[in-house]
């Protein structure tokens, strides 16, 4: 079947129902995998034991980018194509996008009260991700305030693509200003510099918060198609009723 | 507060947060589907289903 294809709420619904239960299985034999491997990698020479918490926040720092980046994607399917979907897969990425921002921000400053003596510092990246936190927040608003969801879907899509220019500020206020928060380790030009015995456990607890977050989004999706679906029928048993 | 404080911390505020988000996003499928299951059942349903033999 071509991808084209699926773009159709109906056959969305019959696919997803198969991939669903598959995608949430191997969430968490991933996510189980990567923590007790997390829990077997050896201490920091700096950090000691509370380089644990990287395991996690580290993949909630990169899924809180993903999800923006997600929702940017579905915003120009909503606003170019007009595409039912798009505007589906936007709406339902907001709260799981903001609920791992919310949780990158709480490891962190929990990360950061014992390396730095600080749960929280104005600096360019923790400010950077905070505002990409207010952005889901003032995305989930809108929709909530505008009645026609066709116009708050427009609405919300526009101000998702320029709160997008937020995104290269998140990933490179690290290097374009001094920041107490370290510069990135995993993703650069010469290689990762963490050891591969603390590398492969980070990794895999990515990939494993990923495909949770990839099972939420498509549940949510789900979940948004047979909103819209009770929507209309009980518009339609008002109609018939009162006619 | 130790350090092993701030590990437990950080991952039980981890593992609460996504609880609640997966509790809200499956009570929220459920509820749609019992909402349209009862409309179906009032025999409210979508054209196309309509016109299906």
């Amino acid at each position: 079947m071509a991808l084209i294809d699926l773009a159709n709420p109906t056959r969305f619904l019959a696919w997803s129902g198969r991939v669903l239960p598959w995608l949430s299985g191997a969430a968490v034999a991933v996510l189980i995998l990567g923590l007790g491997l997390a829990f077997r990698a050896p201490a920091d020479y700096q950090q000691g034991e509370t380089v644990k918490i990287m395991y996690i926040h580290v993949p909630f720092a990169w899924l809180a980018m993903f999800g923006y980046s997600m929702m940017a994607a579905s915003a120009l399917g909503i606003l170019v194509w007009r595409h039912p979907l798009a505007d589906v897969a936007h709406k339902a990425a907001a709260p799981i996008g903001a609920t791992f921002t919310f949780l990158c921000l709480v490891t962190g400053a929990l990360w950061g009260r014992p390396m730095w003596g600080t749960y929280w510092v104005w600096d360019a990246r923790l400010t950077s991700v905070l505002i990409l936190l207010l952005l889901y927040l003032g995305l989930m608003a809108l929709r909530a305030a505008v009645d026609d969801p066709g116009r708050a879907g427009r609405a919300a899509a526009v101000l998702t693509l320029v709160g997008a220019i937020n995104l290269p500020i998140v990933k490179f206020s690290v290097d374009w200003w001094n920041t107490l928060h370290q510069p990135a380790s995993v993703f650069r030009m010469d290689g990762p510099t963490i050891d591969p015995a603390m590398l492969w456990p980070l990794l895999t607890c990515a990939a494993g918060f990923t495909l949770l977050f990839l099972a939420l989004h498509m549940l949510a999706m789900r979940t948004e198609i047979l909103r819209r679906r009770v929507e209309v029928l009980e518009a339609r048993a008002a109609a018939e009723a009162t006619a | 507060m130790s350090h092993t404080a701030f590990i437990v911390a950080a991952y039980g505020v981890a593992a609460l947060g996504l609880l609640a988000l997966t509790l809200m996003l499956v009570l929220d499928n459920r509820a749609q589907r019992r909402a349209l299951a009862d409309l179906e059942a009032r025999g409210v349903r979508r054209r196309s289903e309509r016109r299906a033999p």
